[in-house]
């Protein structure tokens, strides 16, 4: 049998999402972002949210999410993008209202944004891609970054005496009353990728039951800022980000 | 015994060459070519169409949705 053949009398097995537009994304090759952005379409398609999807883009490598994903969305501040979720959801509760935040972003200068907002228990979801450098900028140290981990500001590794030590958002955020659905999830593997789409899905119907608010972070990687390729820094992820930051549910109020 | 046979359609023009889909196939039948796309890179190409699977686990790994993947049962 002919490739020809196989495609024609064949059935498909996987596309891209249809809401992933044709644009050319600007990651850089191998960046996890692509990977969440097709999850995050592909969860959108299979809840037949197209038309009432509403996203809030960061500031950070994922600025221009919105020219990929053909929904509605609008674009925060540096690090406010909880905020205006919450005032879309409370003005539109129809409309799947979610954010999509780098660590630098989500838990540097948006801190306080995204702890009030899911301690109010918006119905909102904040999807969290933390790769524990800033990006976009050039790699330099976030609050998330590992002990000892060097970045272009921390170039001798982050020092507890000089920078503190990591932040655990998701750890808090499944302390706070707000929250309906914590997640911590990865994507560098087919069967990582399945559950964190199981998550993301998951999320997003508890904010549309209005259960409260959710989170999903993705430990991720940034190859570039890390120097790595890609596939290092895949592996680089499983041997140093998931001891800080191990994976699986932290809260769901639904299995209680 | 049902036999599946599969293959691929790899966007050239989208690949980014960043050789996750090579690490990922689990009968190794993926290799970036020396040509480059008009971006400059070494895009993605199946080698051995025999082989495929259509598991679809270089798609799903794929950052930026380059991979189709079809498949079929043969009878033999
Ligand atoms: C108010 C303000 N302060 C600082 C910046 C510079 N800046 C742009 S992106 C960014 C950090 C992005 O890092 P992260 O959120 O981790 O996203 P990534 O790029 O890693 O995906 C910073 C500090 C800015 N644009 N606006
Ligand atoms: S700088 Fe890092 S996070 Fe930004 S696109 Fe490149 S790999 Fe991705
Ligand atoms: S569908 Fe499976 S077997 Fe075929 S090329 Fe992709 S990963 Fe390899
Ligand atoms: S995973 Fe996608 S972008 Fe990367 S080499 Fe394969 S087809 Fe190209």
């Amino acid at each position: 049998m002919t490739k020809e053949e196989i495609i024609s009398q064949g059935t498909l097995a996987y596309k891209k999402p249809t809401l992933l537009n044709d644009t050319q994304m600007h990651y850089c090759p191998g960046c996890s972002h692509g990977v969440v952005h097709k999850l995050v379409a592909e969860v959108i398609e299979e809840m037949g949210m197209e038309d009432k999807a509403l996203g809030i883009s960061p500031v950070g490598c994922a600025v221009f999410i919105y020219k990929y994903i053909d929904i509605d969305w609008e674009e925060a501040a540096h690090g406010r993008a909880p905020a205006l979720a919450t005032a879309m959801k409370r003005l539109w509760n129809d409309r799947l209202v979610f954010t999509y935040q780098g660590d630098g972003d989500l838990a540097c200068i948006g801190t306080g944004e995204t702890i009030h907002a899911l301690n109010r228990g918006e119905n909102i979801t904040i999807i969290f891609i933390n790769n524990a450098i800033y990006g976009m900028t050039g790699g330099q140290m976030a609050p998330t970054t590992l002990m000892g981990m060097k970045t272009s500001t921390s170039p001798f590794g982050r020092d507890a005496k000089l920078h503190g030590y990591p932040l655990h958002i998701t750890e808090i955020a499944a302390t706070l009353e707000g929250t309906a659905y914590v997640s911590r999830q990865s994507v560098e593997s087919v069967a990582a990728i399945r559950k964190a789409k199981k998550a993301i899905r998951k999320a997003f119907d508890y904010s549309m039951a209005g259960k409260g608010s959710n989170l999903v972070e993705i430990v991720s990687t940034c190859n570039s800022g890390w120097k790595m390729s890609p596939e290092k820094a895949n592996e680089w992820m499983k041997e140093n980000m998931f001891d800080y930051y191990p994976k699986g549910d932290l809260k769901d109020i639904g299995a209680e | 015994m049902a036999k599946i046979r599969g293959t691929i359609v790899v966007n050239t023009e989208r690949c980014k060459g960043c050789n996750l889909c090579v690490v990922a196939c689990p009968v190794h039948i993926i290799t970036l070519q020396k040509e480059v796309n008009r971006k400059g890179y070494n895009y993605a190409q199946l080698i051995n169409e025999e082989a495929c699977i259509g598991c679809a686990s270089c798609a799903t790994v794929c950052p930026d949705g380059c991979i189709e993947v079809y498949k079929i049962k043969m009878d033999k």
